[in-house]
């Protein structure tokens, strides 16, 4: 018997009590999340540990990809500076007011060739502002429950400094001046940036458990985020333990350049896989719910004898506090009962 | 002051999607596209089953995260509660149908139309300016500007009550005025047991769910 294949098909929205993946953002807009994390986390990292203004440059070239990413998935991208009408409540105007400053700012250190410690503040502030503004979006699309969880702002923030001191790692590792005067218990970027990135990794990883775990997952979804949550915690692991070693054991210097770079390279892949998933994987909306079901008609009796059934006896009753489902929210713990629901015609 | 709202009688609705048929032909909306929608949901395990068709839409809530979200100011809320899209503002980000919990918004990239090319009525009723925007249920909302210009009533004169609770078979539908006390819609959550969906979120819908009677409640 020929074996029927199946074609692999992303699985067709169910629009009932059974909450479904969002189909709005897609890579793109992930993109934006991940390219403008890294970009001002990257901005955050040259400021702090004085390093070359290049660096920051890099950063806020990420922004803009970002940006520019998340412009190409908008339905109307001609119209695109109305982007900017709405800062007295929108956190989107917000972000793309704060990407102006941030790219101003960064110009402005760039220009001056060198670590100039009002221009990187500046510019490392316009970058928190943005990286919070970013969080702040995620946080007020109340349709999502991963989203409006309100740690999620402060992971957001964590995993940004992670990346960027990652990121600032990894560009700086290959320079050999850098690489050659780079002694690990020296006070150098490196080690700065080395120690950064331990602490706002393991940062991220306590406000990642704290975030999952007052979610309350549903079942259905569950496995979903066991796995994006293994792997992010894989690499993080490995980007501390990397980090670690390359700071605190004695290793050469040519050998802790590679080593922080590895680490760098580690956090940047945790914290990009996670707001890639956050966005297309586990940004499931709630589903419809209700929390009281009709009272239809008269109490009927079960076909198998004079006792009613439980729904009868509950349409019969005279107390209304056996008609309420179990109070939501919403429909994952309402919803187990249910059997079918039916797609829109 | 005037605030629109809609309540839907969760014993009456009898699941036949007449609503849904009247508001893709008031509004021309595309295949897939169903500002006002009829879920059909049971509950229980066999024998113990209980069936319940739950009209949703638009809550026209009245602290609507889709506003607060649009970076653009497409969306607003009047005065009388319904919350609006300017088609012409709207850049098409989506970001208000991400934070809608009421999965009430759609966004049409291209031009579709239910056998392929455009009948002919399709095309004389199909609108460039929503297409790539955000779109979603208005209550009508010309029906009733149109009507209360002429002095009817939203709600009980058909020429100005939404085309769904115009077209609902049983009765389920209502539409009116909450804030005049005398209202039908005052009346009916008055007088019966009602909720609102995903209140917890404190969006303050505009939609409200009858479930049981006075004799319940007492």
């Amino acid at each position: 018997m020929k074996a029927i294949k199946k074609a692999k098909r992303p699985p067709a929205p169910a629009y009932g009590p059974q909450p479904w993946l969002q189909q709005h953002w897609d890579a793109r807009a992930a993109l934006n999340f991940m390219a403008g994390g890294a970009g001002s986390g990257l901005v955050v990292a040259a400021a702090v540990a004085a390093a070359p203004p290049w660096l920051a440059a890099l950063g806020a070239l990420a922004v803009a990809a970002g940006l520019l990413a998340v412009w190409a998935e908008i339905g109307r991208p001609l119209r695109a500076l109305n982007v900017l009408r709405h800062a007295r409540r929108s956190w989107m105007t917000r972000e793309a007011l704060a990407a102006i400053v941030l790219l101003a700012a960064v110009a402005a250190w760039v220009s001056t060739g060198q670590p100039s410690m009002p221009h990187a503040a500046f510019a490392a502030l316009a970058a928190v502002a943005f990286i919070v503004c970013q969080a702040r979006i995620l946080n007020a699309a109340k349709g999502i429950p991963a989203w409006r969880e309100p740690l999620l702002a402060p992971l957001i923030l964590a995993t940004a400094l992670a990346e960027g001191a990652g990121a600032a790692l990894l560009l700086l590792a290959p320079t050999a001046a850098h690489a050659a005067a780079a002694p690990a218990a020296a006070a150098t970027p490196s080690v700065v940036l080395g120690w950064g990135l331990v602490f706002a990794t393991l940062l991220r990883g306590l406000l990642g458990y704290g975030w999952h775990a007052r979610l309350k997952v549903p079942r259905a979804q569950r496995k979903t985020f066991a796995r994006t949550g293994m792997l992010f915690n894989l690499l993080s692991g490995l980007a501390v333990c990397f980090a670690l070693v390359a700071l605190a054991s004695p290793l050469p210097a040519g050998l802790a350049a590679p080593a922080l770079g590895a680490a760098g390279a580690l956090a940047l892949a945790g914290g990009a896989w996670f707001k890639f998933a956050l966005i297309t994987r586990l940004a499931f909306n709630q589903g419809f719910a209700i929390s009281c079901l009709p009272v239809r008609g008269v109490p009927h009796v079960s076909p198998g004898g004079p006792h009613a059934s439980p729904h009868a006896s509950a349409h019969a009753s005279p107390h209304p506090a056996s008609h309420p489902l179990p109070q939501a929210s919403p429909s994952v713990s309402v919803s187990p009962s249910i059997t079918r629901h039916a797609a829109p015609r | 002051m005037t605030r629109w709202a809609m309540v839907a009688d969760l014993r009456r609705c009898v699941g036949c999607q007449t609503c849904t048929a009247a508001c893709k032909h008031a509004n021309a909306t595309p295949p897939g596209v169903q500002w006002r929608r009829v879920l059909d949901m049971e509950f229980g395990s066999y024998p113990d089953v209980q069936r319940a068709f739950v009209p949703v839409g638009c809550q026209h809530c009245d602290e609507p995260p889709c506003r607060d979200v649009c970076p653009t100011q497409a969306t607003k809320k009047r005065a009388d509660g319904i919350v609006t899209i300017d088609y012409d503002a709207c850049i098409g980000c989506a970001y208000c149908a991400v934070a809608c919990p009421y999965q009430a918004r759609y966004k049409t990239e291209r031009a579709t139309f239910a056998y392929g090319r455009a009948s002919a009525h399709e095309a004389k009723r199909h609108d460039e300016a929503r297409l790539a925007v955000a779109t979603k249920c208005t209550f009508c909302v010309e029906r009733i500007d149109a009507g209360t210009a002429q002095g009817l009533v939203p709600g009980i004169d058909p020429e100005a009550t939404p085309a769904c609770v115009n077209a609902c078979i049983a009765d389920a539908l209502a539409f009116g005025d909450l804030d005049d006390a005398h209202s039908n819609v005052s009346r009916l959550l008055a007088e019966n047991r009602h909720f609102r969906m995903h209140e917890e979120l404190g969006t303050g819908p505009g939609f409200h769910y009858l479930w049981g009677g006075a004799e319940v409640a007492a």
